[in-house]
């Protein structure tokens, strides 16, 4: 089971939850868990199919490359956070 | 692990052109009929555009092109991919040509092409703008009020991805929680919290940003540019005009500073219109002052830290509220901010909330680690109380709570393997830290900083030459001797010398996608498509060498460019010299992604001496430390460190965009922006620190941006030592010195 | 605008131009002769990378009119090389990796070159001085003053 950290702005939808466990093998799948356990998460993360604007996925601390294509190991840890770029 | 080539110090590539003056650079282009452009731009910091009459500019003799937004594409809603994913097109385009407000003085409004830069300039000086002068607002904290004048009227407060309904000049919010910060400040035995700010600050890279452009009788559009990514000029240039991608190809020329500023794109677009108008190439170069007023600074910023710490110096509870200045478009590098300023330190109770505010100053750009000094200011500077209130040495404060492999930062993923200890560790014992301070009125400083760096795309091809040589193909612009870094990982993997590679950097039809030369990554990303292109390469001679012996090519292995099968043995040279005989030519090629990213920490000694009368800093010593993983090329990573040192003593000394209220800057040259000179500083010492990146073949971590991060800090925490005053804002100038002695 | 004839040697070479009298020597230099080594910085005498040698001192070639040169000697970073030799200075800049984006380094080279002409030996803060009025953002200096005791024959 993959471990999602949950943003503190979207804990408001998880009655508060911080981490969440999900059976999926990709990020796209590990979205649509979470939208079916709490319905509305997935726009708050994705539009258009992809990822936000300046939003990446980390698994395991690795920023996915693929986005929400990235597959997901059992027992990964998954981060939503910004995206960075560099100067 | 010994190695060849790496580690040692070669000549550049591009040596000689670059002493002699034959470089091409961005403003050197010469083609025939070119015509020259001047870009008209607002006096206003927030006004409204009524009318623009352009007829008197067009009866000057030599003009032959005028362009305003009317010329450009309607963007509509489309969104653009600039590589690091999707923004509004709309604002894209509006920074490049304001259509019916200018939102900073500065923005490009319309433009001119004529025989020469003089009649350009005259000829701009006739075109004819109406303005209806707003409202402004400057700062983050007056903009964030709720009767602010708001830059845009259809931007909204979005909060991860849930927008409000009341337009707002605060673009994003988000929020970083991990543990119970309100418990842990419970427990705390000493608690400092402070407010700082931080001025608006300009990357200052020496050449104006300059751009010829052709829009060919085929259709093509021809861009000669100097650019810290061509690849993202192209999609940028594609996009504003809509055009297919393969409609444009970018040439980039060498490129004279960047440091993330040479990122956005702005003038391209633009020429390419007023080539299309005039059936003729065009070129546009910035004046200084169009530089400072119509590119891409960094983020002004307002910042609250507080952090709580156990008697022993353990901190227990971290906050922040980090409020950074967009400028004209939402985009301030306040996310990556809010990663790094806790980013050195183990701490199980975070809170951290940022915020993405829109101001009527120039829409902001990366510069060097972009968000991550700002707020490493701040922290730096609240430790560094803590560490006197508890009478602990300072880097030994951080060490006691210092990130480490496994350590969760704020933002949520643990680090990897990470050089946060080696690096103070490094510090601790350097022989800066070490030696007495000179006299009355001195004071020394640390700080400690992080950047991420970045991996993203890049591609390589290698050929062999029969003479045992090859030709290395790249996309990454070279701003700082890259070209060199990453013909030394190839050379390594070959076994040839570094000198034995020549590199050549090329336009967007020759070379697979290459992501921006910025975010530390080209050493590391691009040497790895190189890395990569030499391992096939090696595949391949394998094959070759086989077809000589007669043997199973599993047989054959290569070390350090020699070439076995039993007692059979080749070297690289001899084997080039019979591609001909053994099937033909041998061209390596890679393309890469890479993940395996390793951050840098990066930390910073400064002695100076205050003057108690005048406020006049003078810096005496200077140390950069910082952990690179492994140094390719040693003088130019120490070249990165001190470049970065001093643009961050810069910022924290003198440099400011100095605003009038009604918007104006006054100090767009750099005679009032004070950058160092030579005169100011004394040499910079370097302590390279190598903790291998596990994810680079050679250990690589990029270098260029971290060294930026904690020198502003590290003056502040030294001018406190040597004056007795904790200075909240930057820049620390003679004057804000004096006002806080008189205090 | 009428033109003004203008008759210089450049790079030891006799050299002959006709400019308008509101163009530098800068612009002359870039757009008229096409000898584009020497480069813009700022145009208003702030950051050195214009620098050239006129009749044996430095200026900034952005605050000289070009018909201000008639009957000059000038020098530029096209004339420090010796033939298809480098010039020790530009050689030491190399070695010492005194450039990274390279576009100061034309005004470094020509305004050490003119240093060394008339201080062979300069110490540390005579150098830093001399050049002070050539900015560069990317390397700190450190290795542009190194690379300048190295041309003068020993660090101090």
């Amino acid at each position: 089971m993959a471990v999602v950290h949950i943003p503190a702005l979207l804990r408001e939808l998880t009655n508060n939850e911080g981490s969440v466990e999900v059976e999926a093998t990709t990020v796209r799948e590990v979205i649509a868990q979470l939208e079916q356990r709490y319905p509305g998460i997935s726009e708050r993360l994705t539009e258009g199919g992809r990822l936000r604007k300046n939003l990446a996925v980390a698994i395991d601390g690795e920023i996915a490359i693929l986005g929400v294509l990235q597959q997901v190991k059992a027992d990964a840890e998954v981060h939503f956070i910004p995206a960075i770029q560099g100067g | 692990m010994s190695y060849q080539v790496i580690g040692t110090r070669p000549v550049r590539h591009d040596g000689a052109d670059k002493v002699t003056g034959r470089a091409v650079y961005g403003a050197d282009t010469q083609m025939a009929g070119m015509l020259h452009g001047h870009i008209v731009r607002s006096p206003h910091a927030h006004a409204r555009i009524l009318r623009i009459d352009t007829s008197k500019a067009e009866a000057l003799p030599g003009v032959l092109a005028i362009v305003t937004a009317a010329d450009l594409p309607h963007p509509g809603d489309r969104m653009v991919d600039l590589g690091e994913g999707l923004t509004r097109l709309s604002w894209v385009h509006g920074n490049v040509l304001a259509s019916d407000k200018v939102l900073y003085a500065g923005h490009a409004v319309a433009a001119v092409a004529a025989a020469n830069a003089h009649i350009a300039e005259e000829a701009a000086s006739l075109i004819e703008v109406d303005y209806e002068p707003l409202p402004c607002v400057l700062t983050a904290p007056d903009a964030m009020k709720p009767d602010a004048p708001l830059v845009h009227d259809d931007v909204f407060m979005q909060e991860f991805g849930k927008l409000t309904d009341t337009p707002s000049n605060i673009s994003d919010h988000f929020r970083f929680e991990i543990g119970d910060a309100a418990k842990g400040f419970a427990k705390a035995h000493t608690i400092v919290e402070r407010t700082l700010d931080t001025s608006t600050v300009h990357q200052g890279y020496i050449e104006p940003h300059a751009a010829t452009v052709l829009w060919n009788n085929d259709g093509r559009v021809l861009v000669w540019c100097s650019t810290q990514g061509s690849f993202v000029v192209r999609e940028v240039v594609a996009a504003v005009l809509d055009l297919p991608i393969s409609q444009v190809k970018v040439t980039p020329t060498e490129i004279g500073g960047g440091f993330g500023g040479k990122i956005p794109v702005y003038l391209e677009p633009v020429a390419a219109l007023l080539s299309r108008k005039s059936g003729r190439p065009v070129k546009i170069a910035m004046s200084r002052k169009d530089v400072f007023e119509g590119s891409g600074p960094t983020p002004g910023s307002h910042m609250t830290v507080k952090i709580g710490v156990a008697k022993d110096g353990k901190i227990v509870a971290a906050q922040a509220n980090l409020a950074y200045e967009a400028g004209a478009y939402p985009g301030a590098m306040v996310g990556p901010g809010a990663m790094c300023v806790f980013a050195a330190y183990d701490i199980e109770n975070i809170a951290i909330d940022g915020y993405d505010v829109l101001v009527n100053k120039p829409s902001t750009a990366p510069y060097r680690a972009p968000g991550a000094t700002n707020a490493a200011f701040a922290t730096e500077t609240v430790m560094d109380e803590i560490a006197e209130k508890l009478g602990i040495d300072p880097i030994e404060l951080r060490l006691r709570n210092a990130a480490k492999e496994g350590t969760r930062r704020a933002d949520g993923p643990k680090y990897k393997r990470i050089g946060c200890v080696e690096v103070l560790e490094a510090m601790k014992n350097s022989a800066h830290y070490q030696a007495p301070l000179p006299g009355p009125n001195c004071g020394r400083g640390v700080a400690i900083g992080f950047w991420f760096n970045i991996g993203f795309s890049s591609s390589c091809t290698i050929s062999v030459n029969s003479d045992g040589t090859v030709n290395l193909v790249e996309g990454s612009t070279d701003i700082g001797g890259s070209r060199t870094s990453i013909s030394m990982q190839a050379a390594e993997v070959l076994g040839i010398k570094a000198e034995d590679v020549h590199p050549t950097i090329v336009d967007t039809d020759s070379v697979g996608y290459t992501a921006v030369t910025g975010g530390s990554r080209t050493t590391f990303a691009t040497g790895l498509a190189a890395h990569d292109a030499a391992k096939d390469v090696i595949r391949q001679l394998s094959v070759r060498a086989a077809k000589l012996w007669e043997v199973d090519s599993e047989l054959v292995n290569c070390q350090r460019g020699v070439f076995q099968s039993g007692k059979h043995s080749i070297t690289f040279k001899e084997l080039a010299a019979k591609l001909e005989e053994t099937g033909g030519p041998v061209v390596g090629r890679a393309t890469v992604n890479p993940s395996g990213v390793g951050g840098s920490f990066a930390g910073c000694i400064v002695d100076v001496r205050v003057d108690p009368e005048t406020g006049k800093t003078d810096v005496l010593r200077v140390t950069s430390i910082q952990d690179a993983g492994k140094a390719i090329h040693p003088s130019y990573v120490e070249g990165q460190m001190q470049g970065g040192t001093v643009q961050g003593i810069g910022w924290a000394l003198n440099e400011e965009y100095f605003m009038d209220p009604s918007g104006i800057m006054k100090n767009s040259s750099f005679l009032d922006y004070r950058m160092p000179t030579a005169l100011d500083l004394p040499m910079i010492e370097t302590v390279i620190v190598e903790v291998p990146n596990p994810g680079h073949p050679f250990g690589v971590r990029g270098v260029g941006e971290a060294n930026i991060v904690p020198p502003p800090a590290a003056v502040a925490n030294a001018i406190h030592r040597a004056a007795n005053i904790r200075m909240t804002r930057l820049p620390m100038n003679p004057n804000a010195i004096m006002e806080e002695v008189w205090r | 605008m009428s033109t003004v004839r203008v008759q210089t040697t450049i790079n030891n070479q006799p050299t002959e131009f006709l400019c308008e009298p509101r163009q530098s020597l800068l612009e002359c230099l870039r757009e008229l002769l096409k000898m584009t080594g020497t480069k813009e910085g700022c145009n208003d005498g702030n950051c050195g990378a214009c620098t050239v040698i006129m009749d044996g001192r430095i200026v900034n070639s952005c605050l000289v009119l070009g018909v201000e040169c008639n009957g000059s000697e000038i020098t530029t970073v096209e004339g420090i090389a010796v033939g298809s030799k480098l010039h020790p200075i530009q050689q030491a800049f190399l070695e010492n990796a005194a450039l990274q984006c390279g576009i100061c380094t034309p005004g470094f080279l020509v305004a050490a070159k003119s240093l060394l002409e008339s201080e062979p030996h300069p110490d540390e803060q005579q150098i830093r001085r001399y050049l002070a009025n050539n900015l560069c953002r990317c390397t700190g200096y450190d290795k542009i003053i190194k690379a300048v005791q190295q041309a003068a024959g020993g660090a101090q």
